[in-house]
């Protein structure tokens, strides 16, 4: 089946504008229960496209609808307020679409909403996550991947959509994908994800997608190893021809000059190979050793 | 974004760290001269990189007189220091040194909250000194609720005496400790470094380096930031004008230019032409949602990097329409008039279908269409081989 969502999450927006609006009317037309929006000053209205309420406050919202999860779209300088209030208002999963929250709001909202727990936080700067026949919270495009038995969870966002299509290709389905997103301080990381993948029972098989940048990768692999040693499972990561100390793109994916760290695609790689995991170099391979490990080879 | 050393210590003195007086910005050796003058004091002349490693390639150099100063610059400006031209020097009134110590305040990702890291040992490679002698490195993790009215004195102090700081110069580093904590926080930096920090032989503590990391994303309550930011996007360079467009490019080494929507998936483009047998000329990632405009202005910095033999374009439209990238690949070609190098396209997601069916209208004797990932990479190699 999936994780964090499915048929039964119910879903408010922060952030109604025009992507809040467009990627939340997409949601809720795959069939995701969105219940409504939050805007400080449209409180009372309707949102007109998606013909649902709109209210002041989480608070509010939550008291009307009983809605558990929150889609986060407002623009970066209020996306720490907003992810404080939605988790003041007591929502239980919060997925921040919005890209560019600076690192120390992060590194604040981290302190005070994951490390306190009870709170499922994805993001910022990630596409969401997809339960394929379920839900879809975010802006992963819900035609690529059908429902199956694979747990996909990624740091970067069109890299995600080309493995759902290449995994599709290859004829398996998703339990669900979550998109965690590329800074340097976000909410849930591979190793969240992962553990929530091995104890769905609908979860056979897990595909994470990594980058250059940090070493979250081996934390999830080594987990990995100890854990669920006979789960297949499949690691990918991007940027083996990444220079060091160039930012590629991602806040977070940066290998620090000098290196050593365990930071570059290559150190990954032979570090999640050492602990028994098959690490693919590009997205097809990735497939292709997925397939291998399900058909119980490699 | 990375400051220079003379940006550093001026975001360093908005927030009360103390630094040396205020030096002169020169491009050019007769300035350097004239900004010895003006200070009217021996000065240090410093190369102005975004890199380490200055003094041992010759990029720093004292000058008792101004004549010095102008030798010292000339010797300086125009050299090439790791990869970095130096086209600008900082002249500073030179202080004078006791002793050197090293501390800076950063972003700590694994821990999730900030790093401050002091020792005794300044003035040298410090991962040198925590490879060879961790205990002469202090490191101390700190999260945010513990620091919300600033970093106490008391903890600053305790970290500064725990890295043997000697006690002439202890209590100065711990305030100027606290004053670096404030500057990293409110001033929303990654990294503030201070290597060396030094007490002069008239007892002060001062900040004698700044290297210096602020976060472009908070960029939006930092007006105080705009002229570097400013600064950072000027110059001729691809990289620079890629920046005052809004578009993530980084220069590599290869002929193969490699254009993408999404950092992520243009990383794997990359990767997967170097397994094609190819060399990625250049990461670019032209963003979510890219209109017409954006591809056409992608495509013209790539093509400006005259060791681009040939292009491969890797779009997978989530936000991003496929009817625009085509748009734009054949707006941008108008645009470019005759080029050499020839374009494979890569389209899948959102609208590809009307994008592919744009790109076979046109029939544009520069672009070739490609079914995947894996077969764009392979035909651009073989393009950029001729």
């Amino acid at each position: 089946m999936s994780i964090i969502i499915d048929q039964a999450t119910t879903v408010v927006v922060q952030g109604i504008g025009t992507q809040g609006t467009f990627h939340a009317k997409r949601n809720l037309d795959y069939g995701t229960n969105v219940v409504g929006g939050v805007h400080p000053k449209r409180g009372g209205g309707r949102w007109e496209v998606l013909d649902l309420p709109v209210f002041a406050t989480v608070a509010e919202a939550r008291a009307e609808t009983g809605a558990d999860t929150s889609m986060i779209m407002v623009p970066a300088p209020f996306a720490m307020e907003a992810i404080l209030e939605a988790y003041e208002a007591g929502i239980s999963t919060i997925v921040v679409i919005t890209e560019g929250v600076p690192v120390h709001d992060m590194t604040v909202v981290y302190d005070r909403v994951v490390r306190r727990g009870g709170v499922r936080l994805i993001g910022p700067n990630c596409p969401g996550l997809i339960s394929p026949g379920e839900a879809n919270v975010g802006i992963i495009p819900a035609n690529i991947a059908g429902p199956g038995t694979v747990g996909l969870v990624s740091r970067s966002g069109t890299l995600t959509y080309q493995i759902m299509h290449e995994l599709a290709q290859g004829g398996l389905g998703i339990s669900t994908c979550v998109g965690i997103g590329g800074d340097p301080v976000v909410g849930s990381n591979f190793l969240d994800i992962i553990r929530l993948f091995a104890d769905d029972p609908d979860t056979h098989a897990i595909v994470f997608v990594g980058e250059i940048g940090g070493t979250d990768e081996q934390e999830a692999g080594r987990w990995v190893a100890e854990h669920i040693p006979d789960t297949p499972v499949v690691a990918y990561v991007a940027g083996f021809e990444a220079p060091a100390g160039k930012q590629m793109g991602h806040a977070g994916a940066i290998v620090r000059e000098g290196g050593g760290g365990g930071e570059t695609a290559a150190e990954k790689k032979d570090i999640l190979e050492s602990l028994g995991i098959a690490v693919a170099t590009n997205p097809s391979e990735a497939t292709s050793l997925m397939i291998e490990r399900l058909s119980g080879g490699g | 974004m990375d400051l220079l050393e003379y940006q550093g210590k001026e975001f360093f003195r908005r927030h009360g760290v103390p630094t040396p007086p205020p030096g002169i910005v020169c491009t050019t050796a007769d300035e350097a001269e004239d900004a010895a003058r003006e200070l009217n004091r021996p000065v240090v002349v410093k190369a102005q990189v975004k890199t380490g490693g200055r003094g041992k390639a010759g990029g720093i150099k004292l000058a008792e007189a101004p004549e010095e100063a102008r030798e010292a610059a000339a010797a300086i400006l125009g050299l090439d220091i790791r990869g970095h031209m130096v086209q600008l020097v900082y002249v500073e009134p030179a202080s004078d040194i006791a002793d050197e110590y090293y501390l800076s305040v950063m972003h700590d990702r694994v821990g999730k909250g900030y790093l401050v890291i002091c020792s005794a040992e300044g003035g040298v490679d410090i991962e040198q000194v925590n490879r060879e002698r961790p205990e002469a490195v202090v490191k101390e993790a700190i999260v945010p609720s513990q620091v919300e009215g600033g970093l106490p004195a008391g903890r600053a102090s305790a970290i500064v005496h725990a890295a043997q700081i000697p006690d002439a110069a202890a209590d100065a580093a711990g305030e100027l400790l606290v004053q670096l904590f404030d500057a990293f926080r409110l001033g929303d930096a990654l990294l503030t470094e201070i290597n060396p920090l030094v007490r002069t032989t008239d007892g002060r503590v001062i900040a004698l380096d700044a290297k210096v990391t602020i976060d472009g994303n908070a960029m939006f309550r930092h007006d105080d930031h705009r002229e570097w930011a400013d600064f950072d996007r000027r110059g001729d360079d691809l990289e620079a004008r890629a920046k005052r467009k809004g578009i993530q490019y980084v220069k590599l080494d290869g002929d193969v230019g490699v254009l993408g929507n999404g950092a992520g998936l243009v990383m794997a483009t990359i990767d997967v032409v170097a397994q094609a047998g190819g060399q990625p000329a250049n990461f670019l990632d032209v963003g979510g949602g890219a209109s017409a405009d954006t591809m056409a202005e992608s495509l013209a910095i790539v093509l400006a990097d005259p060791q681009v033999k040939s292009v491969l374009i890797n779009i997978y439209g989530g936000i991003t329409r496929g009817e625009e990238v085509a748009k734009g690949v054949i707006e941008a070609l108008d645009r470019l008039g005759g080029i050499e190098p020839k374009l494979v396209v890569r389209l899948d997601g959102t609208n590809a279908a009307q994008g592919r069916r744009i790109l076979e209208q046109a029939r544009h004797p520069n672009v070739v269409a490609a079914a995947d990932m894996q077969q764009a990479a392979r035909r651009a190699v073989e393009l950029a081989r001729g």
